[in-house]
């Protein structure tokens, strides 16, 4: 446990001081800064207003900014340093290799986590400093999905990271596997399917697996229960699922498939050359 | 200490490893040498556990893949190229220290003897010191622990000559307790440090042989040289060997590190035929003024 922790700190330490962990910080705080000075908060789109419309506008956008960061820099992390040379050097050191990868995955958790985390909270103090409502039960089922998210997409990272022996090879496949699951999420795709002949169990079913479509339903389930929105997809999830178990499938499902993905790549770097 | 049974190694189609049959005990010296592509590195991660190899690799017993705490916690390793860590160098000794359960400060007091105040570079990263600096603190990290196998790649390449003596004290200090394997491409930079030889090509060993074991790492010699006339380019050299000038030049007096000997040689030959006299004896004497002869 000390040395996962001893490469967590190490690996948190090294993000906080790359670039690409302040352009990330600055995306996320500059989004919120953003919204409320665009007066998102005094706008009613659909019956919505308030705190609520801006976290769900938040989270829709974290949505497409977040998996594809996490993604790209976690990548680079294994390949990276295998090419690098670090390997050589650093796992000469008598690190475990479950530590040394667990830890690397722990640090960028943290580092992945904070800033989307710090600027949520940061909508709500301003919402609260404003007067406005805070709707504690949606700010904590959001926590919980960024959670689930960041943790699917950093497991998937670091999968890809493992299989790859460049990390050129292993940004390239990152940002395929982000532009399939966009794909996938995209509704005017699931139409041309069920239009194709698909049936609509099959069509909800890819969308289920689809951790991105997974996380952006579950935010829409929040501040509409019904799923007006999203047309008659919501009859589907909502027979099947109920609104309670589809929003503990959004908070389980992605985070597992993660998990399990970091898993297999756990699984490829112990049973292979390190540097 | 180390054993090695049909070791073969291959990268697809490139068997880089050839059947290698090895025994290491405690007090062994080896220099491994080789030239590119000879095996050397490949060996090397086998026996740190970080490649996947056919055959039987043991260290005091254990496979270093399957038991890699337990083994490496006795072994310090000296890169040939040091890792772009962009980590600082407090927190790296820190972390080293914290993995090989040691105390730091006794890695701070390797690399003062070493002649670099790493406290005083702790908050800089790594990957912005000097070549020099960097193995130092490499070096550093490795004998400031206890280890019992010292496996180093190219360890003085990039160090003055006072580190360098400094260096060899340092590994006089382990020699009857640890084994060390000095990987090198050329024989004469490690002869001195070692009582053994190993050479490889092409994945097999091809020459294994003890050697004469006289020399005192930790020792020194005195040198008197004698130019035909004086030269800027030799003065340029042997200043950087800590010599000072007593003739206008033409003679020069200075002390060599005892197992710099064959490097110092080495370059002395460039100028041989400047050269009119050598004489180079050990020297007797306080350690301390001798150190501050090579200061």
């Amino acid at each position: 446990m000390k040395h996962l922790l001893l490469t967590a700190r190490a690996d948190v330490s090294e993000s906080l001081r790359s670039r690409w962990f302040l352009l990330y910080a600055l995306v996320f705080g500059g989004v919120v800064v953003a919204l409320f000075l665009s007066g998102l908060t005094e706008s009613r789109v659909m019956g919505f207003t308030g705190l609520s419309r801006v976290l769900v506008t938040y989270l829709q956008i974290t949505m497409a900014i977040l998996p594809l960061f996490v993604l790209i820099t976690t990548v680079r992390s294994v390949a990276g340093d295998r090419e690098a040379g670090i390997f050589e050097y650093m796992l000469s050191l008598p690190v475990s290799l479950a530590s040394w990868f667990w830890g690397k995955l722990a640090g960028r958790f943290f580092v992945v986590f904070l800033p989307v985390f710090l600027a949520m909270l940061l909508a709500v103090a301003w919402g609260a400093a404003r007067g406005a409502d805070i709707p504690w039960a949606q700010v904590l089922f959001y926590t919980g999905f960024l959670v689930s998210l960041a943790l699917c997409f950093l497991g998937i990272g670091m999968l890809v990271s493992t299989l790859a022996r460049s990390s050129d090879v292993a940004t390239g496949t990152a940002f395929v596997v982000w532009l399939a699951l966009l794909m996938f999420m995209d509704l005017v795709l699931l139409g041309l399917l069920i239009r194709h002949g698909l049936p609509s169990e099959g069509v909800i079913g890819i969308a289920l697996v689809n951790p991105l479509q997974v996380f952006r339903t579950a935010s829409m389930m929040l501040f509409d229960p019904q799923l007006v929105l999203l047309g008659p997809a919501a009859y589907v999830i909502l027979d099947h699922f109920g609104q309670a178990g589809f929003l503990a499938w959004a908070l389980v499902y992605p985070a597992l498939l993660g998990l399990a993905c970091a898993a297999a790549g756990y699984r490829v770097f112990r049973r292979g050359d390190l540097p | 200490m180390i054993h090695f049974k049909n070791v073969r190694k291959r990268f697809r189609r490139a068997e880089v490893l050839r059947g290698i049959d090895l025994d290491v005990g405690r007090g062994h010296r080896i220099a491994l040498v080789g030239s590119n592509g000879a095996g050397k590195t490949t060996l090397i991660r086998c026996l740190l556990g970080e490649y996947i190899c056919d055959g039987e690799v043991r260290v005091n017993g254990l496979d270093p893949r399957r038991h890699r705490t337990e083994v490496l916690r006795h072994v310090g390793f000296v890169p040939q190229i040091a890792p772009p860590l962009k980590m600082p160098v407090g927190q790296l000794i820190g972390f080293a220290a914290g993995v090989c359960d040691s105390d730091p400060q006794r890695m701070y007091d390797v690399s003062m003897r070493l002649g670099l105040d790493a406290r005083r570079f702790s908050g800089q990263p790594f990957n912005k010191l000097s070549g020099g600096q960097k193995q130092k603190l490499l070096i550093s990290i490795a004998l400031g622990r206890d280890c019992d196998l010292l496996v180093l790649d190219e360890p003085a390449a990039n160090l003055d000559p006072e580190a360098r003596h400094a260096f060899f004290g340092l590994l006089a200090e382990r020699q009857a307790r640890s084994a060390m394997i000095i990987s090198s491409h050329r024989l004469d930079e490690v002869a001195a440090l070692v009582n053994r030889v190993l050479e490889l090509d092409r994945g097999e060993i091809v020459l294994d042989d003890h050697v004469a074991d006289q020399v005192d790492m930790a020792g020194l010699l005195d040198c008197h040289l004698t130019l035909t006339r004086a030269d800027a380019a030799f003065a340029e050299t042997v200043r950087e060997w800590g010599f000072t000038d007593e003739a206008d030049g033409r003679v020069w007096h200075g002390r060599v590190a005892g197992p710099d000997r064959l490097r110092f040689l080495g370059v002395l030959s460039r100028y041989a035929g400047l050269l009119k006299g050598i004489q180079l004896q050990e020297a007797v004497g306080d350690e301390e003024k001798v150190r501050a002869s090579l200061a």
